[in-house]
């Protein structure tokens, strides 16, 4: 069995906030973690290697350091990590990450499975994912929350996928895209010896011309989307603060929320 | 290559754009402002520098397609069975207005089986068209017949809009979409406007958790895409049907080329559903327990509410997962939220914040949850919650 989970190293969002007077973002001391749903995804990786053997294989496209990431990763307990990384990929939107991770992924060679987290914490799309396993040509079975059984005779694999009215339960061949949500698992802490190893890890870099990426596809060019601009959301100010003796307050919140047609 | 440069002549080292930088991707060097591989041209830098020494390289971007050829905003319709999904309904009522900037046409596209009683309740909501592929094959939502079908209608009618909603289904099914057509896709949108001077639609949408919004075009490639969360738009007010112009298409898939399976669908067992939900009470960490959370199913039934919760309470276990809301969980946006003993950190404030009305109950005076609360009452929510459930039982006669 051959797994390959998709990650992203994401600024640890806790740490963002804006600075009222500058009105910026505030980056001093943001330390990068793996996206947090992504961490589901190595798991369930791990997971399915350790009931069917094989190998797990962690990848990811970002600047250099995306490499701490990949050595948490491989911490985790996965076998091989590759760092996709070009100043060409530089500006990608979901539909150039999407095509340079296929790429990739078919330099890997054959595969069984592919995980990803349900979405990035910092980009919150939730397209790459489903991107991926349209380029490859698999199904994608996004916000999985259960693999119920995988059948390597048949090459089926049987998953609940968790929507906003209930639990849907899919079958698909493999190989497949999952994309996880976070009731799937607990992802596992990284081992300390593991740890020590991750550190010396040898983890290839790929560029565009290794995975044969086209120009006109990657980075910047090959992105239809373009921000043209960020600003601070408006702010929601506080209301009023109701106080007194616990009934008076109860009655005068209940008085407000009838008179306001809220209720 | 980052996309931004310095004109070296010009810079004097200040540090303005540093701070103005979202991704902290540029840094000062012996008094000079030096872009790092992490800027992604977005531009936010430029305003920030008094001494204009900064500027974005354009980077030939050769049309990939004649704009000029499509034409039509076009909402993907969601639903199951005869249940039409709000937020196909809510699109249709801002596809509208975008259609009407763009003296264009609208148009629902309704894929499915049995679906002439759509049909008609869809005409109520105001399109123009509905563009639409019946076959038995699409009866359930699965992403591969369901994006072969709306790739072949996109490919022969051209829309030069496509919306679809934020849920499981329109996110897995624009994604993939999107990569079909080789087109951009924005997700969840906040606000969709029309640019006048160039008609391109102007996409507004929050990332980092809510802390920052980016509006972000897609200039040359067509249908440009979009989705929007579920009570994000207004919902438009049915009209008496005026009918309108119904354009089928056949597509030959058979079953045997569909590689997944539906086996079983599980309906939740919860009376409400969080997301359409106009009342949520939700608990959080000062619950101190499981069985407290009787105390917000209480009020809940009174109300009508859905039972929600922080990622706190969660985690510990005293509530399934399917009733978090916030950056990991649900994004609701109710008339009224209770938020009783959770402080409100940012990713809880990312799946609330839009509520109509939000009422904080919290016996810490200095909660965050306090600076976005409509009604705060500082007080033991176990004296509290009680009370209001007591208060709303005897006014709303239950």
């Amino acid at each position: 069995m051959h797994a390959v989970v998709c990650i992203k190293q994401v600024p640890e969002t806790t740490d963002v906030r804006f600075d009222p007077e500058t009105n910026t973002m505030v980056r001093e001391g943001v330390s990068s973690i793996i996206n947090p749903f992504d961490e589901y995804a190595i798991e369930e990786a791990l997971l399915t290697r350790e009931r069917f053997g094989g190998k797990v294989t962690v990848l990811t496209m970002g600047p250099p350091q995306a490499a701490e990431a990949l050595r948490t990763a491989l911490a985790m307990g996965a076998d091989q990590a590759v760092l996709v990384t070009d100043k060409a990929f530089a500006g990608s939107d979901t539909l150039a990450t999407s095509y340079t991770l296929s790429m990739a992924i078919r330099k890997l060679g054959p595969l069984d499975l592919i995980f990803c987290g349900r979405q990035a914490m910092d980009g919150d799309t939730g397209q790459v994912g489903p991107g991926v396993a349209h380029r490859l040509g698999i199904p994608q079975l996004t916000y999985v929350c259960k693999v119920k059984k995988i059948d390597w005779e048949s090459r089926r694999i049987e998953v609940e996928r968790l929507l906003e009215n209930g639990v849907q339960v899919v079958e698909s061949p493999l190989p497949a895209l999952l994309t996880v949500v976070k009731d799937i698992n607990q992802p596992r802490l990284p081992s300390l010896l593991r740890m020590k190893r991750a550190k010396q890890a040898e983890i290839p870099t790929w560029g565009a011309i290794d995975i044969g990426a086209s120009p006109s596809r990657i980075g910047l060019e090959g992105s239809p989307t373009q921000v043209i601009r960020t600003f601070s959301p408006p702010k929601r100010t506080g209301g009023q603060k109701l106080t007194g003796e616990p009934e008076e307050v109860v009655k005068e919140l209940v008085d407000k929320l009838f008179a306001s047609k809220v209720i | 290559m980052p996309l931004l440069e310095v004109i070296k002549e010009k810079c004097k080292g200040c540090g303005l754009c540093v701070k103005a930088c979202p991704f902290g991707a540029i840094e000062i060097v012996n008094k000079l402002a030096v872009v790092k591989e992490s800027c992604t041209g977005c531009g936010a830098c430029l305003d920030s520098c008094k001494f204009h020494a900064l500027y974005l390289r354009e980077v030939e971007k050769q049309p990939k397609v004649d704009v000029s050829e499509y034409q039509g905003v076009w909402v993907f319709i969601e639903h199951e069975g005869p249940q039409i999904a709000h937020v196909s309904l809510e699109l249709l009522g801002k596809g509208r207005e975008l259609a009407d900037k763009l003296s264009t046409y609208l148009s629902a596209m309704l894929l499915g089986d049995e679906i002439s009683p759509l049909v008609e309740q869809l005409f109520r909501f105001g399109p123009d068209r509905v563009h639409c592929i019946e076959d038995p094959i699409l009866k359930h939502y699965r992403t591969g017949p369901y994006v072969t079908a709306a790739s072949l209608l996109v490919r022969k009618y051209r829309p030069e809009l496509v919306l679809a909603g934020a849920t499981t289904t329109g996110r897995d099914f624009a994604s993939a979409l999107a990569t079909e057509l080789e087109t951009g896709l924005t997700a969840d949108c906040t606000e969709l406007d029309i640019d006048p001077e160039r008609g391109l639609l102007v996409q507004t949408r929050p990332a980092f958790g809510g802390n920052i919004m980016a509006t972000i075009l897609c200039p040359h490639r067509r249908p440009q895409m979009a989705t929007v969360r579920p009570k994000v738009m207004q919902m438009p007010k049915p009209v008496d049907t005026k009918g309108g112009e119904v354009i089928r298409e056949t597509f030959d898939l058979n079953e045997d080329q569909i590689l997944t399976k539906i086996i079983n669908f599980i309906p939740s067992t919860e009376t409400v559903n969080l997301a359409d939900a106009q009342i949520i009470v939700s608990g959080g960490r000062g619950l101190g327990a499981a069985d407290n959370f009787r105390l917000i199913e209480d009020l809940a039934d009174v109300l009508g509410a859905a039972v929600g919760a922080s990622r706190a309470a969660v985690d510990a276990g005293w509530i399934s997962y399917p009733h978090q809301v916030g950056q990991t969980g649900r994004t609701v946006r109710p008339r009224v939220y209770f938020a009783c003993g959770i402080s409100g950190a940012i990713q809880h404030q990312a799946g609330m914040k839009t509520s109509e009305v939000i009422v904080a109950i919290n016996k810490d005076p200095d909660a965050p949850i306090f600076d976005i609360a409509t009604y705060g009452i500082v007080g033991d929510l176990f004296e509290i919650v009680p009370l209001l459930t007591q208060q709303f039982k005897r006014r709303l006669r239950k």
